[in-house]
């Protein structure tokens, strides 16, 4: 695509996203939020997926870190939204190293199965730990409290207000992650991807290049976490569970794993789609399933690869005067 | 004391041989196809559906719907494998786990949509109903039969690996594809032979689980596909002796766990799996990497 067509597009979203912040219906809103915060989750994640072809099954672990560190955080020592965030992103980011830095001396389906051991592991301890975890209720009456400035505080309590909160935190997402993928750095990372060999040789170190990546998703899962603790006022100990390890995953296949966009694309249509699917059926996994099974056998770029082939196809044809 | 270590040693056993009716098929399916299936738990819920289904349909016979149960999820196997399967076993492990996975998803709202979203409780096995003292406490029958039953299947899948013409040919294509196709063995359809037989086990499994577990609920094949998970892994990858070892350890770790240590037992499970992957990767039988 040109790039000028790239920024009318950005453009052209970030108005749309505005005017729903503006003028939509609470659902609507709701769902933006959903939305966005999935798609944190989902794009950090494919810094992991996409660029260094690891397969984690353990980041649902770092996104209840981010939940239950803000939330534990604002029911016991301060409602301020941004410390609590600062807090569930620490915990998140100090979870993904620890995990990190065993998980990162395997490949391929051993890293698969082990970072699932460790997401149990977190979930089974929030599962246990009544007394700190609240347990299979989980935390509730997260309040959300005015960001204070000192003479004033941004009110945060209303759906419309707390929207434009989330819509910030995830433009900076956006804009973070897009500099890392295309920095130096996020470019050995898909050197990994293609052939770790030769970056070893090239003498940098495989597995810190990795380690990073992977603390890098884990922090946003937490920032993810954060953010939907926030939005339903409680944490769910089902957000530690391996098959919510399985959503950005799902996510990022569906947009396409190696686009940048893909997982954000993905987002939309993952919630999007459920929520028409559960207005009609009670079977939206039914379905689901069934589009999934269609993007592996046949669509694998996903849909924003599968466009991006069509349009080029459209491009070569129009060019070379309806003679492909 | 004793008598209540001896009926958590009982109850791990029956754990223990009850997990590893599911990961053998699990097992065998990696050593021969490199591919870990997420729907193995899937094929264990159905194997439990149909079961239920033959019991209630042709009268009370619970041996009748365990042959004929996992028989129909034989042919649910065969369909995964020769229209799916086959197809991404050349893509990267995220596109084939995802594949399996899809599966997972599928099935689990089938279940729902053919036999209802709510739990069904299950009959018992007329003859292994009841439960006989031991020491001086009561033990189900049921779960001694499942005590029994594990060994056999374990003796029964190494005979036919080890012993039958079947089974060289099996261990012949697990160990190098290539040059099993070139001795003239068809890869592809020893594959489905595999595959189909793995879904088989699976579905036995969930049979014998009616009775067991005594309540079918759509979502049952997860916690049981985990636990299948973890106990391949401990066991080293492909290894059917190592999983069957796998098996009961953390039957007997549950078990003992859930006695004296309820808040951690099934945390003691996954940091076992954790450190078996860190420390020997390839299991307890596994060659040296």
């Amino acid at each position: 695509m040109q790039r000028s067509w790239t920024w009318v597009l950005i453009a052209a979203v970030l108005v749309g996203l505005l005017a729903i912040g503006l003028f939509s219906g609470r659902f609507v809103v709701y769902l933006s939020m959903r939305v966005m915060i999935l798609a944190i989750f989902a794009l950090g994640y494919n810094l992991l997926l996409g660029r260094t072809g690891l397969l984690s099954f353990g980041h649902a672990a770092f996104y209840a870190g981010g939940a239950y560190g803000l939330g534990l955080f604002s029911i016991h020592v301060s409602q301020n939204p941004l410390l609590g965030i600062l807090v569930g992103v620490i915990l998140a980011c100090v979870l993904a190293v620890i995990v990190g830095f065993f998980c990162v001396r395997h490949t391929e389906i051993y890293f698969a199965m082990l970072t699932l051991a460790f997401g149990m592991m977190v979930f089974s301890l929030i599962w246990n730990m009544r007394e700190i975890t609240g347990g299979d209720d989980g935390l509730v009456g997260i309040m959300r409290a005015p960001i204070s400035l000192g003479f004033a505080g941004i009110p945060l309590n209303k759906t419309e207000y707390y929207y434009f909160f989330v819509l910030f935190w995830f433009v900076l997402s956006v804009g973070v992650i897009y500099l890392i993928r295309n920095s130096p750095f996020g470019l050995i990372l898909s050197g990994l991807r293609e052939n770790d060999r030769r970056v070893e040789f090239a003498g940098l170190s495989v597995k810190n290049y990795r380690l990073a990546a992977f603390v890098i998703s884990g922090t946003f899962a937490g920032l993810a976490g954060s953010l939907g603790a926030l939005l339903e006022s409680n944490t769910d100990p089902f957000s530690a569970h391996w098959s919510h390890s399985a959503e950005p995953i799902l996510v990022s296949l569906i947009g396409g794993i190696q686009t940048f966009a893909g997982p954000l694309v993905g987002s939309v249509i993952f919630i999007v789609l459920r929520e028409i699917i559960e207005r009609f059926t009670q079977n939206w996994m039914l379905w689901f399933g069934i589009i999934l099974l269609v993007i592996i056998m046949g669509l694998r770029g996903g849909v924003v690869g599968g466009m991006t082939q069509l349009f080029q196809r459209v491009r070569s044809v129009s060019k070379s005067g309806g003679n492909p | 004391m004793l008598e209540s270590i001896v009926h958590v040693c009982l109850a791990g056993l029956s754990t223990g041989m009850f997990i590893w009716l599911v990961a053998s098929g699990l097992t065998l399916i990696f050593g021969v196809l490199g591919v870990l299936n997420f729907a193995h738990g899937s094929f264990y819920m159905l194997g439990a559906y149909f079961c239920y289904t033959v019991l209630s349909v042709m009268g009370d016979n619970f041996w009748l719907g365990l042959i004929l149960g996992p028989l129909c999820v034989c042919v649910v196997g065969f369909i995964v494998e020769r229209f799916f399967l086959r197809y991404v076993y050349h893509l990267d492990l995220p596109y084939q786990l995802l594949l399996t996975f899809a599966f997972v998803l599928l099935f689990d709202d089938l279940v729902k949509v053919v036999w209802g979203a709510g739990s069904i409780s299950s009959p018992m096995v007329p003859g292994l109903s009841g439960s006989i003292p031991i020491m001086g406490r009561n033990f189900p029958v049921y779960n001694l039969f499942i005590i029994a039953v594990g060994p056999l299947v374990a003796l029964g899948m190494w005979a036919m690996l080890e012993k039958t013409w079947w089974g060289r040919i099996i261990r012949a294509a697990s160990s190098d594809r290539e040059m099993a196709s070139a001795i003239g063995v068809r890869v592809s359809a020893l594959f489905t032979a595999v595959f189909v037989f793995g879904t088989w086990l699976g579905a036995v499994g969930g049979g014998l689980a009616v009775p067991y577990v005594g309540l079918l609920t759509p979502g049952m094949g997860e916690t049981v596909i985990i636990n299948a998970f973890v106990v391949a892994v401990i066991g080293g990858l492909g290894s059917l002796k190592g999983a069957f070892l796998g098996a009961l350890i953390i039957g007997l770790l549950s078990s003992f766990g859930t006695r004296y240590l309820p808040t951690f037992d099934m945390f003691l499970t996954f940091i076992l799996m954790a450190a078996v992957l860190l420390w020997r990767p390839q299991g307890f039988f596994g060659e040296a990497a």
